[in-house]
């Protein structure tokens, strides 16, 4: 919700001010920094392409079941670094690179990766004076490390993969003691460190100092940086590629553009007010995670660590006319990062879902939401008080338009003291919880990581008992202010500090609090509207680690002791659902994320699908954009039109600004409604197809909603297309993105495929781009042929009121006139399917004229109420008879109705249990 | 299909979820036409859970039709019918437990309580009705009075005027004629001339006093005075209520008397909201300073009488404007006019001052916020008198203007009853007077359960 425009902030304290801060239409660039104005991003970029100074000592080499270790030394400073190499299984490569002996430990990333990742054997094939050749295993794969310069690539055959240090950027800046201020002990420690880095000819070399090496200052903020420079970087050369995507999040294409000519793409979980599009800055979250793709193969990197970091994109084709040129296209990428060590995964594909597969064994998959999560969420800050509460509810009854969650911002709680009510406003949460737990709907209620420093604040005084804040350069408490003004940070990279927050989402602890209410982590940046570039400063402390270290992580850890908090109230039993604003690599494991505070404007709609792309590409599948836009006032079609596109991406939450008018779907002509009751109703029947999807997300890792070119991976017209998307596999949703549209061109992929459009049946040959005009109520959406999609078309009010309605079968017919499909049921909300293997999966399957199910889980249990109440087969032909075979080979004649025009067979009320084997012959 | 047992000795079959208008077409074992006449299906599939009409006839009582509705008899309370979604929904929403045959949904026939309470309200509202209704006949009464007062007084003031004119005109030929040889007397009654402009001068805020004093209690108050913004002090185009009270030295109101020090403060900036041709303020426009003996005389008659015009002007202005005001059909809106009402919450205090403006003031000091003048009846087409807007009040930080909607409903005392801020900057004002109150029907209020047969 929040927006910390520094000027609001001064408004609310410093009315002088006031003035100075109300022009400020969008974000205010100069709140944050270019590359030229981050000191170690500054001198990082100073250095250019050129003949390494690193050297591998070959002879250090150190070969073990699961490495190889061997030591770099840098010809100009002798500083020594340690490099190790991983096989990975699954067709992974580990390159870790730190300080053979640093001053002092450097920061390694905990907790991001699920489990120490399995190694494989890496042996050694050759080796010479210069060279060192190790088998990744099949296929030919090699890695090649090259001592002078050093350089590492991956091949596959003849076929370079991947190059590290091709271009000569690796640079590794050591710790040092600050030459003006040594201390004896210092001195004596320096002196053991030169002994390491004195090479052959007992040659030192000490380093120039450069300005904002050991002190830097970014408008009124001065970092204080006693560890002085300690910043890394690392080039990745891949031959044959035109295509990166990935590494969000950016309000950009789903394509990464060239940086040769701006600013790289930032990486520094920040809360940037009314944000731009189509530029690099920073936002809210960042995943290192940066994905290749080309006609040959599909590849990843994934840079582990949690320090601002900036990622340079060059292309040797981009903004060229391809003439025939005897270049090779190939892009160079460039990790720097302020602090830490240089870890990085690279996930050898060769396939979209081989990267998937991959990633997701690093960093775990898609947590596994509660079906109701993927319902329709109502938000707006605020509803003020339980009298809105109910009035919103009822409102939606009374224009019959389902929702699942209403929201609650900031302003439901007492002075903006998380974990508790507003007196006035809200003062019988229960008595309002209970209300909408009658018509089986849920709360949300916001809870920041920001705590207001109060010593009647129970939580505060805790916090400040157990020492869990995040403490200054001094040691002090740290404090900034956020939205209740003065307020602390607690420690969430403390595992302990974690534990505690966790126990304060019990019920007998978070009085008021019920189990259909969960909770929403937003300013977990954190955010810090006095503190430099709106968050914490870098010489601030987490027990031994500096800010600086772990700032991208933060985000991370405040969702996961969150999510901890409501698995935890439940016993273990219920599936947590935590909406966050700031993230990391691997915060797909703890709930949903959205895009943050996006704007009622045309362009924030349009981007939303990109910014949704590249997130579900790096792991995060549940994602979102306020519907609406969150600053500002849409016009009705915006709204209509945003709701149309919402309902078909996976997080789906209307959200408002507390300055915006009121705008309720109702609020805008009974058309508007009408048109915004439909688009919502689309995305209920559809919730089972979602529902799978996630299933699968979670078991395997592949998104929910896809880029064209995952599923198409050979169609080179796909791999710039981010105006359209697949669901899963089977459904492309060009959803309509412009003001006063008359008509959309869909692309439609796959040579010898067919699509047909949801809503009219209609049938289009792939491989086309399709000219689709375009009315009010038009969503276009289109099901592939071959695929079979389960809805339940009785649309209720709220997900849970329709969780025993029986389904429909949609099979759309292929060229060969066959089609498959799942379906996938649970309890809708337990971890049972997994501890218990309580689920339903079924695959179902159409050819040569006979649908059947099977069951794709034999060893699980799991009874449903629902019931298979009609077939609907799109692209098919005329049976004489349809005959049901149950499991226990009884057979019934099915009624059924053709439509020729259309080609579309209906078959009248099978009525077997979504659970049973069953088999349908059509003759 | 099923049995629905009502609570009367009479057992009428029809299939669930169907209206008694409407049992004719659902006639058992005969085949059934679905209600458009899209087709006709045998009996059974009437309620088997399948939807085989366009328009969900088929289906009256399951969930199976995506726009079918599910009537309820509610006996003891209303019939009423509700999505055919939300039958089995596992909630509660026929009081008598109808929608809920097999969804496990423990529900309890409520009607009779509902019923019991609904007379109760709706008796409860008749007799505010009836009594509020009474109250507004008498309103209109009195605003026809008031208005035929008024309405004479303009017209005693307008034949008043007339022979002033006369007057005026006659004089002012005298003068003209007379002027001509006198002009070696100028020196000598230069001096006399300051007189007379001091008494032009106390026309003009006499005629100013009258116009601030908008709602004629004899008094210039800070918010009436803060209604000309022309007056404000620092160009912001807003008259703050500090600036208006500094204008008025620090008072909160002030009477004719101590107007006089406050006049020299507003008077190169005060505008007439009355156009100089209609206050006929050409009768002191005197570009020559006049002298001689007779001319001078007639100069001062004239001034006098101008003045005595002026005052006229303005109080048939105040009135004219009164007039101009929409009180209702019968007037009965009149007696809010000029009459102020609060409501004190948790932080404000929020003042109603029908057709004129609403303000909210800090319960604990701070300065006043105008949440809107006077606009405009803005109820829906049918009744536009239950609905006033109150708009262009103080402006929101980067959001739109304050307003305001004051929601008027029947009651027998003239009251806000509540405030809200809906939206930011969007208030809503809940407001009882008698003046709403509808003639009472002749309504039935014994139960309804017989409707149905």
């Amino acid at each position: 919700s929040a927006p910390p425009c520094g000027c609001f902030i001064l408004q609310r304290w410093v009315p002088l001010i006031v003035l100075l801060c109300v022009s400020a239409r969008a974000v205010d660039r100069s709140n944050f920094k270019t590359c030229e104005q981050s000191a170690f991003c500054k001198r990082q970029r100073e250095l250019k392409p050129g003949r390494s100074p690193y050297r591998a000592l070959l002879d250090t080499l150190e070969l073990s079941d699961s490495r190889i270790t061997l030591q770099l030394i840098n010809d100009n400073n002798k500083v020594r670094l340690l490099l190790e190499l991983y096989r990975l299984q699954g067709n992974m490569t580990r390159v870790k690179i730190n300080e053979l002996k640093p001053l002092k430990p450097r920061y390694e990333v905990p907790d991001v990766l699920i489990s120490d990742p399995i190694t494989e054997t890496l042996s050694v094939v050759s080796q010479d004076e210069n060279s060192l050749v190790l088998s990744l295993g099949g296929k030919d794969q090699r890695l090649i490390v090259s001592a002078q310069p050093f350089r590492l690539d991956i091949v596959e055959g003849p076929q370079v993969l991947v190059s590290l240090n091709s271009r000569g950027l690796l640079a590794f800046e050591h710790l040092r003691a600050r030459k003006d201020t040594k201390s004896e002990l210092e001195q004596a420690t320096e002196q053991e460190n030169v002994e390491q880095r004195t090479d052959e000819d007992g040659q030192i070399k000490e380093e120039e100092d450069k300005p904002g090496m050991w002190e830097e200052t970014f408008k009124s903020h001065t970092d204080s940086k006693p560890n002085g420079p300690s910043s890394i970087s690392l080039d990745f050369s891949l031959p044959g590629v035109e295509h990166v995507y990935g590494i969000p999040e950016h309000a950009d294409t789903l394509k990464l553009k060239n940086t040769d000519g701006s600013d790289p793409y930032r990486l520094y979980n920040l809360d940037v007010f009314q944000y731009e599009l189509h530029n690099p800055m920073a936002l809210y979250g960042a995943v290192p995670v940066l994905i290749s793709h080309s006609t040959d193969r599909t590849m990843g990197i994934f840079w582990l660590n949690a320090a601002e970091t900036w990622v340079d994109i060059s292309s040797n084709t981009a903004g060229k006319v391809r003439v025939i040129s005897s270049e090779a296209p190939q892009t160079d990428v460039r990790w720097i990062s302020e602090s830490g060590i240089i870890d990085v995964f690279i996930m050898l594909g060769p396939k979209p879902a081989d990267v998937f597969t991959q990633y997701a064994s690093l960093t775990g998959t898609q947590s596994f939401p509660p079906l109701t999560a993927l319902a329709y969420h109502q938000c707006r800050w605020n509803y003020n008080d339980q009298e809105d509460v109910k009035s919103v509810d009822q409102g939606f009854d009374e224009h019959d338009i389902p929702y699942d969650f209403i929201w609650l911002d900031i302003e439901h709680a007492d002075g903006k003291r998380y974990f508790t009510w507003d007196p006035s406003k809200f003062p019988q949460p229960k008595e309002m919880l209970q209300g909408l737990m009658d018509k089986r709907r849920k709360l949300v209620a916001i809870v920041d990581p920001h705590i207001r420093v109060d010593n009647g604040y129970k939580i505060h005084n805790e916090i400040l008992s157990k020492n869990f804040y995040v403490k200054n350069k001094d040691g002090g408490d740290y404090e900034g202010w956020c939205w209740p003004g003065n307020s602390g940070y607690p420690d969430f990279t403390n595992p302990e500090m974690r534990a505690w927050w966790a126990s304060k989402f019990a019920y007998e602890q978070y009085e008021g609090s019920m189990e259909n209410q969960y909770v929403w982590n937003d300013m977990n940046e954190p955010s810090v509207f006095n503190g430099p570039e709106v968050t914490m400063h870098k010489d601030a402390l987490h027990g031994g680690w500096e800010h600086r270290d772990v700032h991208n992580l933060y985000g991370l850890y405040v969702q996961k002791a969150t999510a901890d908090g409501l698995v935890e109230r439940s016993g273990g039993v219920e599936r947590p659902f935590v909406l966050t604003r700031a993230f990391f690599a691997g915060s797909q494991r703890y709930g949903a994320v959205w895009t943050g505070d996006n704007a009622a404007e045309w362009g924030h709609l349009k981007i939303s699908i990109p910014m949704c792309l590249s997130l579900g590409l790096a792991g995060i599948s549940f994602c979102g954009a306020d519907v609406g836009g969150f600053f500002k006032h849409p016009s009705a079609e915006l709204l209509v039109r945003w709701y149309q596109a919402g309902a078909y991406q996976p997080f789906f939450r209307a959200h408002a600004h507390i300055d915006t008018p009121r705008r309720e779907p109702w609020l805008f002509g009974p058309e508007n409604t009408a048109l915004i009751r439909e688009a919502i109703r689309q995305r209920y029947a559809l919730l089972p197809y979602w529902y799978q999807l996630f299933y699968n997300a979670h078991r395997t890792g592949y998104p929910v909603v896809r880029p064209l070119w995952v599923e198409y991976p050979n169609d080179v017209a796909t791999f710039s297309i981010e105006d359209e998307y697949l669901i899963g596999k089977d459904l492309l949703v060009h959803p309509v993105t412009d003001e006063g549209a008359t008509a959309v061109t869909a692309y439609l992929p796959g040579k010898g495929e067919v699509w047909y459009d949801v809503h009219t049946f209609q049938k289009h040959d792939g491989e086309q781009s399709l000219y689709i005009p375009v009315t009010m109520s038009s969503i276009p959406v289109f099901q592939r042929g071959g695929s079979i999609i389960c809805r339940k078309d009785r649309v209720r009010r709220s997900s849970s009121c329709m969780e025993n309605d029986p389904y429909t079968l949609y099979a759309a017919l292929n060229s060969q006139g066959s089609a498959e499909g799942e379906l996938y049921i649970d309890d809708f909300h337990t971890f049972n399917f997994e501890k218990a293997k309580q689920f339903v999966h079924r695959h179902l399957s159409f050819s040569a004229n006979t649908l059947s199910s099977r069951n794709l889980a034999p060893d699980s249990q799991f009874s449903t109420a629902s019931w298979i109440e009609k077939i609907v087969i799109i692209g098919g032909s005329q049976p004489s008879s349809a005959t049901l075979k149950n499991a226990d080979d009884t057979e019934s004649a099915l009624e059924f109705e053709f439509d020729s025009t259309l080609a579309v067979l209906t078959l009248r009320k099978p009525g077997v249990n979504a659970a049973a084997d069953w088999t349908v012959i059509l003759r | 299909i099923l049995l629905i047992f009502l609570g009367t000795p009479v057992e009428i079959q029809r299939p669930r979820g169907v209206p008694l208008t409407k049992k004719q077409f659902y006639v058992e074992n005969k085949p059934f036409t679905c209600l458009d006449g899209s087709r006709t299906i045998s009996f059974d599939r009437v309620n088997d859970d399948y939807c085989d009409c366009k328009d969900g006839s088929d289906e009256p009582g399951t969930a199976a039709c995506p726009n079918g509705s599910f009537h309820c008899t509610n006996a003891g309370y209303r019939p009423m019918f509700i999505p055919s979604s939300r039958i089995n929904d596992g909630i509660c929403d026929c009081c008598d437990t109808t929608d809920e045959y097999n969804s496990g949904a423990k529900c309890e026939n409520t009607c009779k309580e509902l019923g019991r309470k609904e007379r109760e309200v709706l008796q409860k509202m008749a007799e505010i009705t009836k009594e509020g209704f009474l109250l507004k006949q008498h309103l209109i009464e009195e605003a026809k009075k008031g208005q035929q007062e008024k309405q004479s007084k303009v017209t005693d003031m307008q034949g008043n005027k007339k022979q002033l004119d006369e007057k005026v005109e006659v004089l002012r030929t005298v003068k003209e004629t007379a002027e001509q040889p006198e002009k070696e007397a100028k020196e000598r009654h230069l001096k006399a001339w300051e007189a007379i402009r001091l008494e032009k001068d106390k026309a003009k805020m006499a005629e100013a006093f009258l116009e601030l004093d908008d709602n004629a209690d004899g008094f210039v108050s800070v918010s009436e005075l803060q209604s000309h913004a022309e007056l404000d002090a620092d160009a912001d185009g807003t008259l703050t209520e500090t600036e208006a009270q500094g204008l008025m030295g620090g008072a909160e109101q002030v009477d004719t008397s101590t107007f006089e020090s406050v006049w020299p403060n507003i008077k190169d900036k005060y505008h007439s909201e009355v156009s100089r041709e209609e206050a006929d303020m050409s009768c002191l426009v005197s570009s020559e300073v006049p002298f001689g003996q007779k001319v001078f005389f007639l100069e001062k008659t004239v001034v006098k009488l101008c003045v005595l015009l002026i005052f006229f002007k303005a109080i048939n202005i105040n009135i004219e404007k009164e007039l101009s005001f929409d009180f209702g059909p019968d007037a009965e809106f009149t007696y809010l006019y000029s009459q102020c009402y609060e409501l004190t919450t948790g932080e404000y205090i929020y003042r109603l001052c029908p057709f004129n403006r609403v303000s909210q003031k800090p319960k604990y000091g701070g300065s006043e916020t105008n949440l809107g003048t006077w606009g405009s009846w803005s109820g829906p087409e049918n009744n536009k008198y239950l609905l006033m807007k109150y708009d262009h009040g103080t402006g929101c930080w980067q959001g739109p203007n304050r307003s305001t909607t004051v929601k008027l409903t029947c009651g027998k005392e003239t009251v806000v009853t509540s405030t809200s801020e809906p939206s930011r900057c969007e208030y809503l004002i809940e407001f009882t007077t008698p003046a709403v109150c509808q003639e009472p029907a002749n309504t039935d209020l014994s139960p309804h359960d017989h409707e149905e047969l």
